[in-house]
């Protein structure tokens, strides 16, 4: 008899415990504000070089470019344009009106501020994202903790992870180069894992046979084979990181997303199409060369 | 002694092996071990050696387990039990440096759909194993263009494989393997990929090369016909098991079971077996012991038209016809003088059966098998019939002798 009320007791107490459970929010929120803040505190070591050092560099790159004047920049880019699109008229002539409409629009500063942000950004992300996509087709396990990974990096809205950008690099350049990074690497790795996982079981074993290490086999035969599937992710990255620009703006990256933003917050139709616009003729022109570049070689 | 040795090797697919092992040492199929441990059978137990200089044909249908086997032997797959020797050195057990070591300098793979490196050049394509083991650009390239030259392609090194057709891809495929000079060349299904006409020219061309090289070759086929071309000797495999190893003769006329059997029953017999297979002992008579009196006599004895006659070292003299011989014998002649005749027909002993149906056909008399003048062998209808007819009837169709 009493071992069963007892037991009843014990039962509901278990009950409230649960009820109380899901009453009571779990404080993720809080946590990963004191990881961030902890993180701040703990590498601020690594994170202030990179905010001082990495921002000035860069920004000097940007007025270096702009120095440069736009007729010679203009020049050289037809030219990179029509050798690399198999001496085609299409792509030339488009870069020309593209490149000679923005500099009309007094636009061209913003324009080398973007072009900078773009290719760091890109950079970084090929320079991390080819070894990590060669690591992950290497190993299953690899591929089983990155692939979380980079489905987190792509799909978690921009904006959140542009707080603890801020956090971490203050505001300007740098932090815009990372939300890029974070967005856009995900394609290149995913694309060196794809390339080189798909490289044929014959070929694979044909270098084996001829007593390959393992880096003669990635050098010599996978990674060749692999190169137009991650030239199209490289593709993809610099596409990706091109499309932060506006978003990088709102944490204080200078160039073409910063006009897009203030239109947006003046109303001004007008300006927001022409930066838009921009935008859309520095993408045409990037993805068409990184294409063809991956075309030339294969 | 044997270049290649391999003992009771097995390798079984799946995740239960060890299981399926102890299964399969009781004895149990390899339908059987598939229900009851979801591992498949790919080799069971293989056994043999290969001689140095040897063509070494494994063959079986798809599914028998021989592109297995041959990748056991250089271990891309790894064997679950059993042992390769290559010159000694077991490969199956030895690490990973050794076992590229031989890789390197010893055996060389030549594959079915020719896995060449699409973005490499065939003179690149052709240096690629002496470039995995360091060889200076200069030697490299000159072995690598004896390599072509041996196979005929001395002057599209600058081509791509794209632009080369099969056979002159597989070309290429071989001397990439030849290049390194390697003891032991593995051909999986070389030249299965490849149009008949195409792959009858690469077999012959591989015969003349091997006739030059005396490479120990492990060749996989499908193919019988290609098998008995070129094997030296041939290993049968059904399912993962090796069921007969034998030269072609004895795989054609011995078969083991009757899998066996049924497998070499389509077989075009006459382009395989030779004189030598069909011919039977000859009845004779010796032109310096005997004379018309014995030939007559032994002639009546079998029951035949005619006899050859030989001298003491079994030198072929002609024949007599058992009406010369009863004539001479009449008019008490003493030897053959003036009654041997020379227009019968001979073959030398390894004259395909092929080409005797024609000689066969002309004559009169048994056709003669000789070797260096020396009688070995007659032929007659009858038994060259019975050869071809043995298993199969298709070959004699309309003939009627």
């Amino acid at each position: 008899m009493m071992l069963d009320i007892f037991s009843k007791l014990t039962f509901l107490s278990i009950f409230t415990d649960i009820k109380e459970f899901f009453n009571k929010q779990i404080p993720v929120a809080d946590w990963v504000d004191e990881a961030v803040k902890w993180t701040t505190d703990t590498f601020s070591w690594f994170f202030d070089p990179i905010k001082e050092d990495f921002g000035d560099q860069l920004e000097k790159f940007a007025e270096l470019l702009a120095d440069i004047p736009p007729s010679i920049v203009i020049v050289i880019t037809v030219i990179i344009a029509f050798f690399l699109s198999g001496k085609k008229f299409g792509l030339p002539s488009f870069t020309l009106v593209g490149l000679l409409f923005i500099y009309n629009q007094q636009l061209w500063e913003q324009l080398m501020s973007t072009f900078t942000l773009v290719l760091v950004a890109s950079l970084i992300s090929v320079i991390v994202g080819i070894p990590v996509g060669i690591l992950m087709s290497k190993s299953k396990w690899a591929e089983a903790i990155i692939k979380p990974i980079l489905d987190f990096m792509q799909t978690m809205p921009a904006f959140v992870y542009l707080i603890p950008a801020v956090v971490f690099f203050g505001i300007g350049m740098v932090p815009g180069v990372f939300a890029s990074f974070i967005f856009a690497t995900p394609p290149v790795v995913r694309f060196t894992n794809l390339g080189i996982r798909q490289v044929s079981k014959e070929l694979v074993e044909a270098s084996d046979a001829f007593g390959t290490t393992g880096s003669q086999k990635l050098f010599k035969v996978e990674l060749p084979m692999a190169k137009t599937t991650i030239m199209a992710g490289v593709n993809q990255t610099v596409m990706l990181s091109l499309s932060m620009v506006v978003i990088a703006s709102m944490i204080g990256a200078p160039g073409l997303g910063r006009d897009v933003l203030s239109a947006l917050q003046r109303a001004s139709a007008g300006t927001g199409f022409v930066a838009g616009l921009s935008i859309v003729i520095l993408a045409i022109i990037m993805d068409r060369i990184t294409q063809n570049i991956n075309k030339e070689k294969s | 002694m044997p270049v290649i040795k391999v003992h009771n090797l097995s390798k079984i697919f799946g995740k239960r092996t060890k299981e399926a092992q102890k299964l399969l040492d009781k004895g149990l199929s390899k339908e059987e071990i598939l229900e009851k441990t979801g591992s498949t059978v790919g080799v069971n137990r293989a056994s043999f050696e290969v001689e140095e200089g040897e063509v070494f044909v494994i063959m079986g249908l798809s599914g028998s387990g021989k592109s297995t086997l041959v990748r056991l032997l250089n271990r891309l797959i790894e064997p679950t039990e059993g042992d390769v020797e290559v010159d000694g050195e077991n490969l199956a057990t030895m690490g990973k440096d050794d076992l590229r070591k031989i890789r390197r300098e010893k055996m060389s793979m030549v594959f079915q759909k020719f896995a060449l490196f699409p973005f490499r050049s065939v003179l690149q394509n052709t240096e690629f194993g002496l470039e995995v083991q360091g060889t200076d650009k200069q030697e490299r390239s000159e072995k690598a263009k004896e390599a072509l030259e041996l196979v005929g392609l001395g002057s599209f090194v600058e081509q791509y494989p794209s632009q080369l057709s099969g056979g002159m891809q597989q070309r290429v495929g071989l001397a990439r393997a030849l290049a390194n000079d390697p003891e032991v060349l593995l051909m999986d299904e070389a030249f299965s990929a490849l149009d008949p006409l195409i792959r009858k020219d690469m077999q012959d061309e591989l015969m003349d090369l091997q006739e030059k090289m005396r490479k120990t070759i492990i060749f996989i086929t499908h193919d019988l016909d290609e098998a008995l071309r070129i094997g030296d000797r041939i290993a049968l495999m059904k399912d993962g098991s090796i069921v007969q190893i034998g030269s072609p003769e004895e795989i054609l006329m011995n078969p083991a079971n009757d899998y066996v059997e049924k497998f070499v029953e389509d077989v075009d017999r006459s382009k395989v077996l030779t004189a030598e297979n069909i011919m039977k002992r000859p009845e004779t008579v010796d032109v310096d012991k005997h004379g018309p009196r014995v030939a007559l006599e032994r002639i009546r004895e079998q029951g035949l038209s005619n006899m050859y006659v030989i001298d003491r070292a079994r030198n072929l003299k002609g024949y007599v016809t058992a009406d010369d011989v009863s004539a001479a014998r009449k008019q008490e002649q003493k030897d053959f003088h003036g009654i041997i005749r020379t227009d019968m027909p001979t073959v030398e002993k390894d004259t395909p059966v092929h080409d005797i149906f024609e000689i066969i056909h002309d004559s009169q008399v048994p056709v003669a098998v000789v070797e260096e003048g020396k009688l070995r062998g007659i032929i007659v209808r009858g038994s060259l019939i019975a050869a071809l007819a043995n298993g199969n009837g298709n070959e004699v169709n309309g003939d009627d002798a």
